[in-house]
């Protein structure tokens, strides 16, 4: 398990600081190696040993479903660089500023040979704190990656006033209050915010405890995109929650960006985690819980439409 | 499974010390040849090993062994033909891109892909490209004249590449990866995304599925007198009759070599109905199709990596094969 290379996924629009991030991560001196995978736009300034050109070539999978999607090109590029191991420690892919990094988390789930060999550790996203609500107005694919950040990393803060950044951050925190934000300037940020995140490690989800600037700001009223979470006190019962949970995102999967979730079931001594990407669900019983800890169940969803009153009452029927 | 002395190759085997991933092998006459994922080529001769960086620092990618041919794909973007002597040639560059396919035929032609680019180079020398609606995942020569099949997103190509026609296409919704032509001609396989095959009968390009596999199949053999397709990716190798004109269609198939390890590599024997089958924990079996008689040819060794190449030599005395962790063993038949 531990041998799995780490995968780091980095998003964000082109300009928002992206490549300076990426270089910084090449360069800084923490003795790592990285195979560094580009979109055949970003190839510009890398400094690198291994870097690989890649198509962005979503596929579908055969089932129909519009949001089962994986990155061919990615399946690919993996096998060639796994085969000669001891070259890097980490695998970063730059995704275009127009991605949607559903395909690329996807990948390292749904392929059977590349989820043996790799693991996702954080979708990483850059933006620009002086244009992200411009593109949040006319760029669906800027929302979606922030919806799907495990980081974000709010870039060129030192141009716009402390009225403005506050403004943004709420933006922000209106589709995701869940991400692990860091402001910076020319994406200096320590690396250790952006590496070995295990954002995808069901043991490493510890608490789910929302991130709002400010009470009130989380109903931001252009969201499309937005969360929702849930705190139920007491124990669920997994015989009702597994099946509802199970129909919930195969049924509104396009929809579910991102899912994450620490359950108490009734007479188990464990925690039970989940997480998810659009359809593609992972949940395991974790640690114990403690004696002096209130035993309660919340989850959050992230994703388009989601209907809040809905999902409310359907988690409160799965109740023990 | 027996290890008595009677039903065993073991002895036969002799031990080549490679030490990278094998990609590919092969034999040049009677001399084994491998090419490894790390870049070198190794000729493995009589008085020891001849190993070669043809593609410098960068790793292969993609291999092609037959005959006289020894051709590598890297991912410095050059496909290099090499020599047992040592010396190598440059075929073609793709700058700054990475050979993802690579075939040759039998009689000398080439072809190899970047992305949607294909390259078909005749036994001439003479170049012809071609874009193709997605990334060409595999390349393979049909048996006769001067046509390349190639497989992408949802479906297949066949390409005359001295004709201005535009290729012949075969659909089929998905992501195809591998693609074989069967020595007849009349079938084109490929191997997809989702652990399954389909097939084309190019007569009138019906539909042919083949599932039901665990694991995605990236090996595929056709028997010697191309009545068989064996195939890799189940914990049996499952083999196809394609003896009939509908092919495999309404006919289950043989499985052989049962073991709780996953087939990664099968080869045909060149003249027998023997299949040699090499396995995720680095076991090789002989079976006969017609008995189902196994001889077992490798005892796996823990930490020696899958089998990942696995060939016989033209006469079928002998044969190669090599692990994704480097070991290597030539089998010489008694
Ligand atoms: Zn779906």
């Amino acid at each position: 398990m531990s041998e799995k290379i780490p995968v780091t996924v980095l998003t964000g629009y082109l300009g928002a600081g992206k490549t300076t991030l990426l270089n910084r991560i090449l360069t800084e001196p923490h003795g790592k190696k990285f195979a560094v995978v580009v979109n055949e736009f970003g190839e510009v300034g890398i400094d690198n040993d291994l870097v690989v050109g890649a198509d962005e070539e979503v596929f579908e999978m055969n089932n129909g479903c519009i949001c089962c999607t994986v990155r061919g090109d990615l399946i690919r590029i993996i096998e060639g660089l796994m085969r000669r191991k001891g070259r890097f420690d980490g695998i970063i892919v730059e995704t275009t500023g127009l991605a949607d990094p559903a395909p690329v988390a996807q990948t390292f789930f749904v392929d059977q040979d590349v989820a043996e060999k790799t693991r996702l550790d954080a979708v990483v996203t850059v933006v620009d704190a002086k244009w992200l609500g411009e593109r949040l107005k006319d760029a669906p694919e800027a929302r979606n990656q922030i919806a799907f950040a495990d980081v974000i990393i709010l870039n060129k803060i030192d141009l716009v006033s402390p009225d403005e950044l506050a403004a943004v951050e709420a933006q922000i925190r209106a589709i995701n209050p869940y991400a692990t934000l860091h402001r910076t300037e020319r994406s200096a940020v320590s690396l250790d915010a952006v590496l070995g995140r295990n954002a995808f490690d069901l043991d490493r989800i510890l608490d789910i405890e929302p991130d709002f600037l400010e009470p009130g700001h989380h109903h931001h009223h252009s969201a499309e995109i937005g969360s929702v979470s849930i705190t139920v006190p007491g124990d669920i019962n997994p015989e009702k929650f597994m099946p509802w949970i199970n129909e919930f995102t195969q049924t509104h999967g396009p929809d579910i960006l991102r899912c994450k979730g620490i359950l108490s079931f009734m007479n188990e001594p464990k925690r039970f985690v989940f997480q998810g990407v659009h359809m593609i669900l992972d949940g395991d019983l974790q640690r114990d819980w403690k004696p002096d800890e209130l035993r309660q169940s919340k989850m959050v969803f992230i994703g388009r439409k989601l209907d809040r009153a809905m999902i409310e009452k359907a988690v409160e029927a799965t109740r023990a | 499974m027996s290890t008595a002395p009677h039903t065993s190759l073991t002895a036969h085997v002799m031990p080549i010390d490679i030490g990278e991933h094998v990609l590919r092998s092969g034999f040049i006459g009677p001399q084994p040849v491998l090419a490894l994922a790390d870049g070198q080529v190794v000729f493995v001769k009589e008085d020891g090993l001849t190993r070669i960086h043809p593609h410098g620092d960068a790793a292969i990618l993609v291999a092609h062994i037959q005959h006289d041919l020894v051709l590598t794909g890297g991912e410095d973007g050059r496909v290099i033909r090499s020599q047992p002597d040592g010396s190598s040639s440059e075929l073609g560059h793709e700058k700054g891109r990475w050979i993802d396919a690579l075939t040759a035929s039998p009689t000398g032609a080439m072809a190899w892909s970047t992305g949607k680019h294909i390259t078909a180079r005749d036994s001439k020398g003479e170049i012809r490209k071609r874009e193709a609606p997605s990334t060409v995942q595999g390349l393979a020569f049909l048996p006769k004249g001067y046509r390349l099949a190639y497989s992408h997103y949802n479906g297949a190509s066949l390409w005359f590449p001295n004709s201005e026609a535009t290729p012949d296409s075969l659909e089929w919704k998905g992501s195809h990866i591998d693609i074989s032509t069967s020595p007849d001609g009349r079938f084109v396989v490929t191997s997809m995304q989702e652990n399954t095959l389909h097939g084309w009968r190019l007569s009138d390009k019906k539909d042919m599925r083949m599932s039901g596999y665990p694991a995605k199949i990236r090996s595929l053999s056709w028997s010697h007198d191309g009545e068989w397709l064996a195939t890799s990716g189940a914990e049996a190798a499952v083999i196809w009759p394609f003896k009939d004109k509908d092919g495999p269609m309404g006919k289950p198939p043989r499985e052989c070599g049962v073991r709780p390890a996953k087939i990664t590599q099968v080869a045909f024997h060149p003249n027998a109905l023997v299949l040699a089958i090499g396995y995720e924990d680095n076991c090789i079996l002989l079976c006969r199709l017609t008995d189902a008689a196994e001889l077992l040819v490798r005892v796996p060794v823990k930490g020696q990596g899958s089998i990942t190449a696995l060939s016989w030599d033209k006469t079928g005395k002998r044969m190669v094969f090599g692990t994704s962790e480097g070991a290597a063993g030539l089998l010489t038949l008694p």
